[in-house]
């Protein structure tokens, strides 16, 4: 038969060579590979103090932004929660009244966004479904481990861009 | 004996018992950093910097953890069996020579802490008796894992020491002598025994690994197949006496080693050293302190070899054992005998 490869090998079982028998060579090859492993890089990441380098793409926890004014963009129109593939998002909208234009951008916001960090897969398919740009994945933080599973419903108080006093870039 | 020399005699005891304490304690240290190292890993480095704490830490847990006794154990000897490997294995170090004499104020002090005219035979028969401690531990324990690794780890003691023994001899011919400072001094400066018994030492040094129960021969132990072997049942500090007897063992092997193959605390061009200070007490004295420093590097690149290897190679099977044991190593060493008999035989006949 023609061979696929030209990576075949004869496996028929030979008689071993005296070096082969005595494993003493065989030992010597090992302990230098060893040796040699022992002065290598070494692979452990010291995580507390030191983090692994994330890709620019990364995506990581959510954040609800904020227009250039402070107030928060997100008009609670569903399109994320019908984008998410894991049904993570929750939200209840809500009419803004007469002297709240500083806090919500729109006419109508979300009054409760909830984010189940259990469920969500971070694809990030709310923030291409997003019209108006409010929802982000973050590529430097990320939903850390809790011991209660309620912890892990984010709700607007976590989610919420944190106001900023400073002139954004 | 004089009082000062008995005086003398006991700190260097003391100190020795030290030093092997802390050497086996920082041996668990180091083995598992090179563990580590070997796998690309760094090993333990919360417990203080880079890690050095971690002994203590781990003699605290285990002090502190419940110090259990099984039901149905043999209570006494449950209890007498990591003692008895404790004891023994602190016994052996006390005729090695770790350096040659000091001279303090005029009195000759040297370091080792019993000199006996029959060092060799001491340490054999003491390390022998090492088997006892896993033994009764493994039977008191009234469990079959623990019987079958103190049965596996007599009859592989027994089998290893018959060409440990034999592979001795050979070198026991060159020396004419069994005291270990006799055997130490005539290995003068470069002159070690391993250039005339390069396949003695190699059966000596593979029987070391047989006798400390260390990889590739650590059946009596194998997690594996036999749950931890002879110390199944045991927890607590007393596996820890356990743990840290092997560690003692494999530092006197090691000793033994260089001390038999590896000129002791001999090192080359030591007469120029010597010779290069004109005072001869603080030459002597130099000299002596220099060789125990190349008796400790020694042992410590034995330490690391023991380490080096347990990390390499895998386990051998039980009648791989054996049969290397008593099919190779044994009529190996017969022969190592022979040659060497013959090359004494040769040197009178020519020389």
């Amino acid at each position: 038969m023609e061979p696929l490869s030209n990576r075949r090998k004869e496996v028929a079982q030979k008689e071993m060579t005296f070096a082969e028998r005595a494993y003493l060579p065989a030992i010597a090859q090992g302990l230098g590979i060893t040796l040699k492993h022992f002065f290598k890089k070494k692979a452990t990441v010291q995580y507390p103090e030191q983090t692994r380098e994330r890709s620019s793409v990364w995506r990581g926890l959510h954040v609800l932004k904020r227009d250039e004014n402070g107030a928060e963009r997100c008009t609670a129109c569903g399109l994320c929660a019908v984008a998410c593939p894991a049904e993570a998002i929750t939200m209840t909208a809500g009419e803004r009244k007469a002297g709240e234009e500083h806090l919500y951008r729109e006419e109508k916001y979300a009054v409760t966004y909830e984010v189940n960090m259990l469920r969500c897969i971070f694809c990030g398919l709310c923030e291409e479904a997003c019209p108006k740009a409010a929802i982000f994945l973050q590529d430097d933080k990320l939903a850390p481990a809790r011991f209660e599973r309620d912890e892990f419903i984010y709700g607007k108080d976590r989610l919420v861009e944190p106001n900023k006093t400073t002139e954004t870039k | 004996m004089e009082s000062v020399d008995l005086l003398y005699k006991a700190i260097y005891i003391l100190v020795i018992f030290g030093i092997t304490l802390l050497i086996a304690t920082y041996s668990t240290y180091f083995e598992r950093k090179i563990a580590a190292f070997i796998q690309d890993r760094v090993g333990p480095n919360r417990a203080g910097p880079a890690g050095l704490l971690q002994p203590l830490a781990d003699a605290g847990k285990l002090f502190f953890k419940e110090d259990f006794i099984p039901a149905k154990a043999n209570k006494a000897l449950f209890i007498l069996g990591p003692g008895v490997a404790m004891l023994v294995a602190t016994m052996s170090s006390a005729v090695i020579p770790f350096g040659d004499m000091l001279i303090v104020g005029g009195r000759e002090v040297y370091l080792q802490a019993i000199e006996v005219n029959i060092g060799v035979l001491y340490i054999f028969g003491v390390v022998s008796l090492g088997v006892y401690g896993l033994m009764i531990g493994g039977w008191a324990s009234n469990n079959k894992f623990s019987l079958l690794g103190a049965i596996r780890a007599a009859s592989q003691n027994i089998s290893y020491e018959l060409a440990m023994g034999l592979s001795l001899i050979a070198v026991l011919m060159l020396t004419g002598s069994l005291s270990l400072r006799e055997i130490a001094a005539q290995q003068a400066g470069f002159n070690w025994n391993i250039w005339y018994q390069p396949l003695g030492f190699l059966i000596f040094l593979v029987c070391a690994f047989a006798e400390t129960n260390r990889t590739p021969f650590d059946l009596p132990e194998s997690e594996a197949e036999l749950i931890g072997g002879y110390h199944t049942e045991y927890g607590s500090m007393k596996l820890g006496m356990y743990l840290f007897a092997e560690y003692i063992n494999i530092f006197v092997v090691s000793a033994v080693m260089s001390t038999l193959y590896f000129g002791a605390y001999n090192f080359p061009f030591m007469e120029n050293l010597r010779q290069a200070i004109s005072d001869p007490v603080l030459a002597n004295n130099v000299v002596t302190i220099v060789g125990v420093v190349a008796m400790f590097i020694k042992i410590f690149l034995f330490i690391f070899f023991f380490m080096w290897v347990r990390w390499t190679l895998p386990r051998f099977r039980y009648d791989q054992l054996m049969k290397l044991g008593w099919n190779i190593l044994f009529p190996l060493a017969i022969l190592n005998i022979l040659l060497t008999a013959g090359g004494i035989l040769l040197k009178d006949y020519f020389f």
